[in-house]
């Protein structure tokens, strides 16, 4: 039996897997956002906390994937679910490239801009919601889509700890030694963040393009 | 003692007034012990040097900056007891190349202060057509980005802008710096025809000497952080002082036209 031979005939196990993989990567990087976008803001504001929030971030990035699911399992609160638990660690993972990225991108708003704003009288919040959001926001664009990039490819790890997703077909075809398995995992998880990479970078071309507009 | 006879519209009310006002950044004086004031309706023109502490005195006006000892005071206000937000609104801002929002249109640039202020639509819509009037430029540009003007247009936006709520004072900071000549030379003298008709209290920064002899009522010339002199501008080039002279010396030798047509005549 060949590689689409098996995906026509587990044709239904492998949508309800890639639904259910989109759903973990979707709402890892959608918690990453809620949390990662406002953090950056956070430290573009208070100067002394960017060190130990972009620290912490990247030794959270640090932690092999596989450890922070073997880590976060004992939780009680949590490890009832592996579901819940694997969005949390991806929603981890996700949180360097938003916070990183938001930053970065409010920091690279022209000074000069800044001020004129600021000069004209703009409150602090009107100068961030009108103008270094904005113009931020194609950077910012660039770190939802790393994180949500890397949560597609992490997401298949997360199949370890029964958070289920296309990481069931890989660790099947594994115990099985079969590649065609391993394949109608693999396959789909890497269009899926071919997708999705494509798709972002549009989105995060035509807000870098709203900076300069010509 | 007052300056050229064509500002007949001045008062002795000071709008700003610097008093023994200091800024030290790092312990590093930006700018020492400035006495000096302005009156209202009288354009002053702040010549000197890149690092003489001509920008650091302008951002002490609105409240960019604090002085770190004497103090500044806006309206006979000091600027520390005055709520930021309201003297910055009261204050227009130029600065080189315009500082415009680049995500904004030329429409949506000049009509920030008024929709921040929360003006009413109609009013706004009009305030921006009066003003492209007033700065010469054409309806057309108003759905352009900055990115799609020239350098010149993007200059008399910002010029807009900045009078847009119709602030009492209007600050620029080399506002001209960023023109070819041609077109300097013209925004200097529209910048004059305006000022001569809005009586507004005007500090302007440049370190061109003639810019600041066409545009000056009074010149206060600045280096490294210090007042050199406060002169009104008919009599500065007459001062004895050797910093002026090399100023008026650097400037002449420049070739200026008036000159070399009475040199090519002898």
């Amino acid at each position: 039996m060949n590689f689409l031979q098996f995906m026509m005939t587990n044709r239904q196990q492998v949508l309800d897997l890639t639904l259910e993989h989109i759903t973990l990567a979707g709402v890892a990087t959608l918690l990453a956002s809620l949390v990662g976008i406002p953090l950056g803001i956070l430290i573009t504001r208070v100067p002394q906390l960017s060190k130990p929030v972009l620290g912490g971030a990247n030794i959270i990035q640090t932690i092999p994937s596989l450890a922070l699911f073997g880590f976060l399992l004992p939780a009680p609160w949590i490890g009832a679910r592996g579901g819940r638990l694997a969005i949390l660690a991806l929603a981890l993972y996700g949180l360097l490239p938003l916070i990183r990225n938001t930053y970065a991108g409010i920091q690279g708003v022209d000074p000069a801009i800044v001020e004129a704003g600021r000069a004209m009288g703009l409150t602090d919040r009107q100068l961030l919601l009108q103008v270094e959001l904005p113009l931020a926001s194609g950077v910012i664009v660039a770190g939802v889509r790393i994180a949500a990039v890397l949560s597609i490819g992490l997401a298949t790890i997360a199949a370890a700890i029964g958070a289920g997703g296309l990481g069931e077909f890989i660790f099947r075809g594994l115990a099985m030694v079969n590649n065609q398995v391993i394949l109608a995992g693999a396959i789909p998880a890497a269009l899926l963040a071919l997708l999705v990479d494509f798709l972002l970078g549009r989105l995060e071309r035509r807000l870098g393009t709203l900076r300069l507009k010509t | 003692m007052t300056a050229s006879p064509s500002r007949v519209s001045e008062t002795e009310e000071p709008a700003i007034e610097f008093d023994h006002a200091s800024f030290h950044i790092n312990g590093r004086p930006l700018l020492q012990d400035l006495v000096l004031s302005v009156k209202q309706g009288e354009t002053l023109v702040l010549l000197g040097r890149s690092g003489s502490g001509k920008t650091t005195t302008l951002k002490l006006i609105n409240r960019l900056l604090l002085p770190t000892s004497g103090e500044v005071r806006v309206n006979r206000k000091r600027t520390s007891e005055w709520d930021a937000i309201r003297l910055r609104r009261s204050i227009g801002y130029v600065i080189q190349d315009g500082g415009l929002f680049p995500h904004f249109t030329v429409e949506r640039n000049i009509a920030i202060v008024p929709r921040i202020e929360k003006w009413p639509q109609p009013q706004i819509d009009a305030r921006v057509r009066e003003l492209l009037v007033t700065v010469g430029l054409s309806e057309d540009l108003l759905s352009r980005y900055p990115s799609q003007l020239s350098g010149g247009q993007r200059q008399r936006v910002g010029v807009a802008r900045a009078l847009a709520a119709d602030p009492p004072i209007l600050i620029l900071d080399e506002a001209f710096g960023a023109l070819d000549p041609i077109t300097r030379s013209e925004m200097q003298k529209e910048f004059r025809e305006l000022q001569q008709r809005m009586k507004k209290t005007v500090i302007f920064v440049t370190h061109d000497l003639r810019e600041g002899l066409l545009l000056a009522d009074r010149i206060a010339l600045m280096e490294e952080g210090k007042l050199v002199v406060d002169l009104p501008a008919h009599e500065f080039a007459r001062s004895g002082d050797p910093l002026v002279r090399a100023y008026v010396e650097a400037f002449s030798a420049l070739p200026d036209p008036n000159q070399s047509e009475r040199e090519v005549s002898r």
